[in-house]
């Protein structure tokens, strides 16, 4: 009956598509060049934006969370509120506490639920909506070398929080991407004679990785790493990121004839395995003749106190530590205590030495011109951050400082006081020859956005 | 018998345009009209659309769509690596594949109705998820997620000395406001196709479908290859979502395809109004409104909202809506979500309606079948009883003591 009335034929179709089409071309024209910059997000007004993208949600919260308090604290310090913090230690120093080049910081953030995705969406918003002219943080490898590649794109300097995959500044680096952070190659470095020392040279080692770019990298960098030690990899298991329950992948451990399980896992996913395997009685077990022993290669103090009474004795490596003897260190923890009420963590400090470096670079460099400040940025040494005398590497983007190799304390004061440096390895030690990655940093030509 | 017309259809079809096409002048006031936002309410708008296909039309509730998505969104990414940075042959690829996995999903699936096809979907959903995570990483690259590298191949691309950084649509960037022009002219498209879907006898059927589907089974109507059809087709729409998200950020991550992503496009149908054409679009912009704008409110921005209050109160006031925002966007969304659900059942279209007095379609109730309440599907009028329309049921729908729809 009347069905045939309601559809559509074809010529309506053609007639409504181009109708369409000419509705939709019509705004195009004066809407095109709405940016015309000379540059991507140029500061205008008296106020510079910085774009904080950090993980407030997903397996590694914790980190973003306090990447998010250093960050705030970074740009109270900048605007020359509040005690100062490393802005009083640091050497060389061009900024002068009035903000950067006489605009004052103002900041967004949005939340990369740990997932790259959503991480470089987040960017994005803050980079087209809010006019962010620099984006910093995250807490996974994955987010970084996304939103690092999508900042290069677009031509906005991404200075990365915490990321310790190779990848980051290896093969996946960018012009626009700058890390403070160490990576899985240092840990590696710094980690194996450490472990051949306190374990012996003639263990089997068992790996379970989280399964992405950074797990991949230092299961790599580890097992070359012990394997020069002498150790044998026994096998390598990967596991997913945020998977709650590691039961099904620690179980086979035990009669795989390892006697060392490396967790190549951060964030809750490691309190969540190291937590299990020390249930499933791990640690008190003896395998070929030797004691079971468990190794975090990086694990940091938010970690820690989520594992509790596990981390007791377990070695790693970390990038900072509240606990170290400088003036520049006391500064940091002294100021993030008054404000938070607890000592800062690495991620804490790796995010808020990033916004503090970007911030100096545009004082020398005199522009917020990305070109000039890459080149501020790349070859720059400088001291009084809280890791020693640190270089901040041109070929890569890399920075070199010195790296801890850290222990569980058995006998911890406070809940703070949980990881004991064992170790620090000079900056020295651990450089590498940036070839052995391959990548290629690209154009660092300033681009319209 | 009042019937909405073909010029009916058509001015929904023009406004729908002209909102698009106006689009960053429209959201620019509530801080959305930025492309990368946009060109996400346009994607996840088509992506809505075909889900309402099934969903709306037929009744049954696919907890998987999520993995059409992602697949979509890997095909297309594999087409940027391979083939050309050109969109066409993308969207061809991932609507081939998406349809394909769809066909293959649905054929399964579709022998269970209700719950159990729910989670059948939900599943299969779960085990494409997973795989790409684990078995599958040389492809999807896991949790990285799989990018377009300056060094791939693009054999079709070479052969023709064409090079682009970026995905393009005959040499212009699918990126800022081209991006979401063109993403908005697909997302037009689509709902033009629904809304023929919707009006076409292949839409009654379905709607048969979802009103009785044991009374079509007696009246001798094999009503398995309606739904499949239906079922491929809403999986194509997502391949189509999938391949624009991929055209427009190059990045396809497993993470798409989680549950929770299948979960998010329910809610954006149910959250506008299942089964009418604008509802689901409305949703989709509704969440992806939260997801990015509400999430990134933080505490300074509040106490600049809130700064004619006096100190005292701010602070508490501050504190206590600081849990709503940030990473308590989710809250807010679960409350109005509810809020939906419990006054206004049949989504924000129904609210629109009773604001705007619109007559609809008195709900058509059997079986325990959900409300049908779709302003411009009326042609379902047809077969109620002529007295219907003249006992005022228009007036209160809400209380409207329905009759079911009995031969």
């Amino acid at each position: 009956m009347s069905q045939r009335k309601t559809t559509l034929d074809r010529r309506t179709i053609l007639k409504a598509g181009a109708g369409g089409a000419l509705a939709l071309a019509a705004p195009m024209s004066f809407i095109r060049g709405a940016w015309a910059d000379d540059f991507c997000n140029m500061p205008k007004g008296s106020t510079v934006t910085f774009g904080f993208n950090i993980p407030l949600t997903g397996p590694y919260a914790d980190e973003g969370n306090d990447e998010l308090r250093a960050y705030q604290l970074a740009v109270k310090h900048l605007n020359g509120e509040g005690d100062g913090g490393m802005l009083k230690t640091m050497k060389p120093l061009a900024l002068k506490g009035n903000g950067v080049l006489g605009k004052k910081v103002a900041f967004v953030s949005g939340d990369t639920q740990t997932k790259a995705d959503a991480a470089r969406a987040s960017a994005k918003r803050m980079i087209e909506k809010d006019g962010a002219v620099m984006i910093t943080g995250g807490s996974s490898s994955a987010e970084a070398v996304a939103v690092q590649s999508l900042c290069h794109d677009i031509g906005v300097i991404f200075m990365a929080g915490l990321t310790h995959s190779n990848d980051t500044t290896g093969k996946d680096k960018r012009a626009y991407g700058f890390r403070h952070f160490f990576n899985a190659y240092m840990s590696g470095v710094a980690l194996g004679p450490v472990l051949a020392e306190a374990y012996g040279k003639d263990r089997a080692a068992y790996h379970l990785t989280a399964d992405y770019t950074w797990g991949w990298t230092q299961e790599e960098s580890i097992k070359d790493a012990t394997e020069k030690q002498g150790w044998k990899t026994i096998k390598a298991v990967r596991t997913p990121l945020g998977a709650g329950d590691f039961s099904q992948y620690i179980t086979p451990v035990l009669n795989s004839g390892a006697d060392v399980l490396i967790l190549n896992h951060y964030g809750k996913d490691m309190i969540n395995s190291l937590t299990q395997a020390v249930q499933f009685g791990l640690r008190e077990k003896m395998a070929n003749g030797k004691k079971f022993e468990i190794v975090v290669p990086l694990f940091s103090e938010l970690m820690a106190q989520g594992a509790g009474e596990n981390i007791k004795g377990i070695i790693g490596t970390a990038n900072w530590d509240w606990k170290l003897e400088d003036e520049a260190t006391r500064a940091f923890t002294k100021s993030f205590g008054a404000a938070y009420g607890t000592p800062p963590s690495q991620a804490a400090q790796t995010c808020y030495v990033q916004a503090i470096l970007y911030a100096d670079a545009c004082e020398r460099a005199g522009t917020f011109n990305p070109t000039q400040v890459i080149k501020a940025l790349e070859g720059f040494e400088f001291d009084g951050l809280g890791n020693g005398k640190t270089l901040y590497r041109g070929a890569d983007h890399q920075c070199f400082k010195d790296v801890l190799v850290v222990q569980g304390k058995d006998n911890p004061k406070d809940k703070y006081d949980l990881l004991n440096i064992k170790k620090i390895v000079a900056a020295k030690d651990v450089t590498y020859d940036p070839a052995i990655f391959g990548g290629e940093l690209g154009s660092s030509e300033a681009k319209k956005c | 018998m009042k019937h909405i017309s073909k010029t009916a259809d058509f001015i929904l079809l023009g406004c729908f345009a002209l909102a698009v096409a106006l689009g960053p002048f429209i959201f620019a006031p509530i801080g959305a009209g930025y492309p990368d936002l946009l060109q996400k309410f346009a994607i996840y708008g088509i992506f809505a659309i075909g889900f309402n296909i099934l969903f709306g039309l037929t009744g049954y509730l696919s907890f998987g769509h999520a993995a059409f998505l992602g697949v979509g969104s890997y095909a297309a990414v594999w087409s940027f690596k391979l083939v050309s940075m050109e969109l066409l042959p993308a969207i061809g690829l991932s609507v081939l594949l998406a349809g394909l996995l769809a066909l293959a999903i649905g054929f399964v699936s579709l022998r269970r109705s209700g719950i159990y096809f729910s989670i059948l979907t939900l599943a299969f959903a779960q085990m494409c998820y997973n795989m790409a995570y684990s078995v599958l990483t040389p492809i999807t690259n896991g949790e990285t997620g799989l990018r377009v590298l300056r060094t791939d191949p693009r054999y079709l691309d070479s052969a023709l000395g064409y090079s682009a950084k970026m995905p393009t649509l005959f040499g212009l960037e699918i990126t800022g406001w081209t991006g979401y022009y063109i993403c908005g002219v697909v997302l037009i498209a689509a709902f033009g196709l629904s809304n023929a879907i919707f009006r076409s006898p292949f839409g009654m059927t379905l709607r048969a479908i979802k009103s009785n589907q044991n009374r079509m089974g007696y009246t001798g109507f094999n009503s398995r290859p309606y739904l499949l059809s239906a079922f491929v087709m809403s999986g194509m729409f997502a391949g189509l979502a999938g391949a624009l998200l991929a055209a427009t950020d190059p990045l396809a991550g497993a993470e798409r395809m989680q549950w929770t992503a299948s979960g998010e496009v329910v809610l954006m149908t149910i959250l506008g109004g299942a089964g009418t054409l604008l509802g689901p679009v409305i949703g989709t912009g509704i969440i992806k409104y939260f997801e990015n704008i509400f999430s990134a409110y933080n505490e300074t921005m509040l106490s600049a909202m809130f700064s004619f209050v006096p100190d005292g109160v701010r602070e508490p006031l501050v504190k206590f809506m600081s849990l709503f925002v940030g990473d308590g966007w989710q809250l807010t969304l679960g409350l109005i979500f509810m809020a939906v659900v419990i006054f206004l059942p049949g989504g924000v279209m129904e609210g629109v309606m009773r604001l705007f007095r619109v007559k609809h379609t008195p709900r058509v109730r059997s079986l325990g079948d959900s409300p049908q309440r779709d302003m411009l599907g009326e042609s379902i009028i047809e077969e109620m009883p002529s007295d219907y329309d003249s006992s005022g049921a228009h007036k209160h729908p809400a209380k409207n003591n329905v009759t079911p729809v009995a031969p």
